[in-house]
């Protein structure tokens, strides 16, 4: 059994070697960069930005680091379970698979509900995004993450029925491979935002 | 109920006025006419199943190509409108009035940066860039098809306000804010073109990605970076400036458009808004954005003198060095645009030495252009044309440029016709010459025959002089202090003479396009006559080596690169191609990238007009779309080696 699953894990792992393969996860690496480009402008926004609050609630008595704190604790078990989905798929282990992004999807939802929660309870204290240009600038740089992070439940949904339906050939496991690493990518975009929104906008 | 389904639209929006009911009859006509000539050729099938559904790059660069022309003419006409409304408002009001006339200068700008030079160029890349580095297809041939359609729904949104709607912005090409918000400018014109760019802008990122990973990753075997023709390093060179630069226009237009449509407040005059934040990342696009139009041209020029030469390129590593200098400069000299802004001493001198520091490589560039032709036998084809023209007006147009990079020297002239001459000399001079030279030049590789000679020489004399005539006026009109975009001025400042004289320059420059039109009816009904061999200009690089049209795997066999000029090599070493045929790897064709694209048309006619039910219709069917593409992504199929020496049999019977 282990020597099969080996064998099974090195073929594939060769296999994403392969030209196509590696050309699809290269310019997926490409078309990663743009994104953060995307967030590069954003975050100049943000930074140029968060002080204008206009008279309105400034940023800093607004934010509740304790939901944050959680939001930060799913996403980065997320990209854990996300990547032990991606091992499993390796191995042709589909059910493994499946289970590991289906836990990848509840923590991302969570992650997505208490984002939502805050943004809901911000514009309850009439601290919308058209209070200010402060708060245009978070709510869209911290939307624009949220957006993101939908876009990849939806992915994910639609690549846990493909593991489920279908043989896992090397253009099903590269793009796995692709939506594993916009996942990362997320996580990573988020970091920036938790230490920049959140951390220094708290001390500034 | 009815602000659901109809959103901001009512009929105030059905076309009224003489340019909107104008425009629309044009519209109806033209697609009119394409249907008549379909059904009566019977070629709805072919046009579907070879054309619209089509992956081979060449095929989607002739459609690029013909998008670009089209649009061309919607351009120049706005330019024509802005001449002869500014020769005759002298002490009047003209024949415009002044929103119309603002409307029309924006659609000009946006029509001819976004959807004809960058067509053009898409076109000719799509042509010619996988054939010159030994590629069957591009990288992801679905992407391409995609790109493609999404700038042609780019264009239609782009004119669709002549149909429903009827006013488009007057902003100017940038949509600057504060002017494009919504406390000035509550008409749905700012919208549409918002819109436009995000599609088209998402058409040509998807396109720069993909041919950046073409280049990198399928060229021929021995293709190292070095050895790649300088138009292909140009057009690498383009693709990171897309990369690095379309994102942030996406980014800056949604923001314009999210204080718009939700109420916020990034650019907006009040609530802490800052319009400089819109003018830095808007130009931070910008700048990049007019050498993604220039480089390109750069590297075609390349090609085209040593061709004609008959010598290899004075210096090929200095030029490939000059492409990658001036790439990496472009990103950094933005702010040249609004010297103005008042940032400061220290802010302005920094951006303007970067600004002259530009003129380093572009000068090794010139001088090696004119060292390669030095002491050659030079053969003064029509592309040679172009490429002197192009060689004087980048001469001028550069140094207009290097004057303007001193900010005390810009503070004189800025936002004045001076400006308005100068990046007309770029585009037009550099950018547009390049199109119509390389258009001439890879022509016959494309089709299998070549363009009219002669008619093309008279067609350059006519943009040649005929620029001179239209633009030296206006650089004579800056200095006097005429500012850009008036409608109208006093008669004593004794504009009007040197306007009339623009027009007439105007009126040249349309007897060029008039003659190009004629070039390509003519050449295209004396094809029989000019049919053109496999490498009719003696040429030096790859895609020469194949047939002329190649067929649709490009290569039979790749050929093996030992040098920047490989086919120049196999010829003088008299290495015939091989043939050991092998079985293909090919793309199907699909009609996804039309799907999407006509989806993601309809979900931005609804954002632009706010109709929430259509735009959830138009993102579920992106959606679902690209669903189905997950479930579907065994796009290859075999050619087998047989049909491949059966298809390069009948080539050889025709030779």
């Amino acid at each position: 059994m282990t020597t099969h699953v080996k064998t099974a894990h090195l073929s594939v792992a060769v296999d994403l070697q392969n030209e196509a393969s590696s050309t699809k996860i290269f310019g997926f690496w490409v078309y990663l960069m743009t994104d953060l480009t995307i967030f590069a402008a954003l975050f100049a926004c943000f930074l140029v930005l968060h002080g204008n609050s206009f008279d309105g609630p400034k940023l800093k008595e607004l934010y509740h680091l304790g939901p944050v704190l959680y939001e930060t604790l799913c996403l980065l078990t997320s990209t854990l379970t996300c990547a032990l989905g991606l091992l499993a798929a390796y191995r042709a282990q589909k059910g493994a698979s499946i289970l590991f992004f289906i836990l990848t999807f509840c923590l991302g939802a969570a992650f997505l509900f208490l984002e939502i929660s805050e943004f809901i309870s911000f514009i309850g204290q009439g601290a919308g995004p058209e209070r200010s240009a402060a708060l245009s600038s978070f709510f869209t740089l911290v939307g624009t993450h949220g957006f993101h992070i939908t876009c990849g439940l939806i992915w994910m949904v639609i690549m846990m029925f493909r593991i489920g339906l279908y043989p896992l050939t090397h253009h099903a496991l590269s793009r796995i491979f692709c939506m594993a690493l916009f996942w990362h990518f997320l996580d990573f975009v988020w970091i920036f935002i938790f230490t920049v929104v959140y951390g220094i906008g708290y001390l500034l | 109920m009815k602000d659901f389904i109809f959103g901001k639209l009512t009929s105030d929006a059905i076309p009224h006025k003489w340019y909107t009911i104008g425009g629309t009859a044009s519209i109806i006509a033209m697609l009119v006419i394409i249907a008549i000539y379909l059904t009566k050729a019977k070629r709805w099938t072919r046009a579907w199943e070879e054309w619209l559904t089509s992956t081979d790059p060449k095929k989607i660069g002739t459609m690029y190509m013909i998008l670009a022309s089209i649009m061309f003419f919607r351009g120049m006409v706005d330019a024509g409108m802005v001449w002869l409304q500014q020769s005759i408002a002298a002490d009047s009001g003209g024949y415009l009035d002044p929103d119309h006339f603002q409307q029309i200068f924006t659609s000009h700008g946006d029509i001819m940066v976004f959807f004809v030079t960058m067509g053009f160029f898409f076109g000719l890349m799509n042509w010619i860039i996988p054939l010159q580095i030994g590629a069957r297809d591009l990288a992801f041939p679905f992407l391409n098809s995609l790109g493609f359609w999404l700038t042609l729904a780019g264009a239609v949104l782009i004119n669709l306000f002549f149909v429903v709607g009827g006013d488009f912005a007057n902003t100017g090409w940038l949509a600057l804010a504060p002017f494009s918000e919504l406390e000035f400018n509550p008409s749905v014109g700012v919208d549409y073109l918002i819109w436009s760019l995000q599609l088209s802008g998402l058409g040509s990122l998807l396109a720069g990605i993909n041919f950046f990973v073409t280049i990198v990753k399928k060229r021929a075997p021995g293709m190292t970076l070095m050895r790649m023709s300088l138009f292909t390093w140009n057009a690498l060179c383009a693709m990171v400036l897309i990369i690095a630069a379309f994102p942030v226009l996406t980014a800056v237009t949604f923001l314009l458009w999210l204080d718009r449509a939700a109420g916020m407040h990034f650019f907006t005059t009040g609530f802490g808004g800052n319009q400089m934040m819109y003018w830095n990342l808007v130009w931070m696009w910008g700048h990049p954005e007019v050498y993604i139009l220039v480089i390109p041209a750069f590297g075609m020029f390349s090609e085209i003198v040593s061709t004609f030469c008959k010598k290899k390129i004075f210096s090929y590593t200095s030029m490939v060095w000059a492409a990658i200098s001036i790439t990496a400069l472009s990103y950094l000299v933005w702010l040249h645009h609004f010297f103005v802004m008042g940032a400061g001493p220290g802010i302005n001198t920094f951006f303007g030495v970067v600004t002259f520091l530009i003129a380093i490589p572009s000068g090794v560039q010139v001088f090696n252009w004119i060292l390669t032709m030095y002491k050659a036998k030079i053969q003064l084809a029509a592309p040679m044309y172009w490429f002197i023209g192009f060689l004087t007006l980048f001469m001028i147009g550069g140094m207009g440029g290097v004057f303007m990079a001193s900010p005390p020297a810009d503070f004189q002239v800025h936002n004045s016709l001076f400006l308005v001459a100068h990046f007309h000399t770029m585009i037009v001079g550099v950018a547009l010459f390049g199109i119509f030279a390389g258009v001439t030049f890879w022509f016959p590789k494309i089709f299998g025959f070549t363009l009219d000679e002669k008619l093309d020489k008279r067609a350059f004399w006519f943009w040649y002089v005929g620029f001179f005539v239209a633009f030296t006026p206006l650089y004579l009109l800056g200095f006097m202090g005429a500012p850009r975009r008036i409608d109208h001025y006093d008669a004593v400042t004794g504009w009007q003479p040197l306007y009339i004289a623009a027009a007439c320059g105007f009126i040249l420059l349309s007897c060029g396009v008039i003659t190009q039109v004629v070039l390509v009816v003519k050449s295209i009904r004396q094809r029989k006559l000019h049919k053109a061999p496999a490498d009719p200009w003696d040429g030096r690089t790859l895609e020469w080596a194949t047939h002329s049209p190649p067929p649709f795997y490009n290569f039979a066999v790749i050929p093996t690169v030992t040098s920047h000029e490989s086919f120049w090599d196999m010829k003088k070493e008299g290495i015939q191609p091989s043939r050991e045929y092998k079985d293909i790897e090919c793309f199907k064709n699909t009609g996804m990238g039309l799907y999407v694209s006509g989806f993601a048309f309809l979900a931005a006619f609804a954002i632009v007009w706010q109709i929430i039910w259509l735009m959830i219709v138009g993102l579920i069917g992106i959606i679902g779309c690209l669903a189905y593409l997950a479930f579907h992504d065994d796009m290859e199929y075999i050619l087998p080696a047989v049909e491949v020496a059966k298809i390069e049999r009948e080539y050889d019977d025709t030779r």
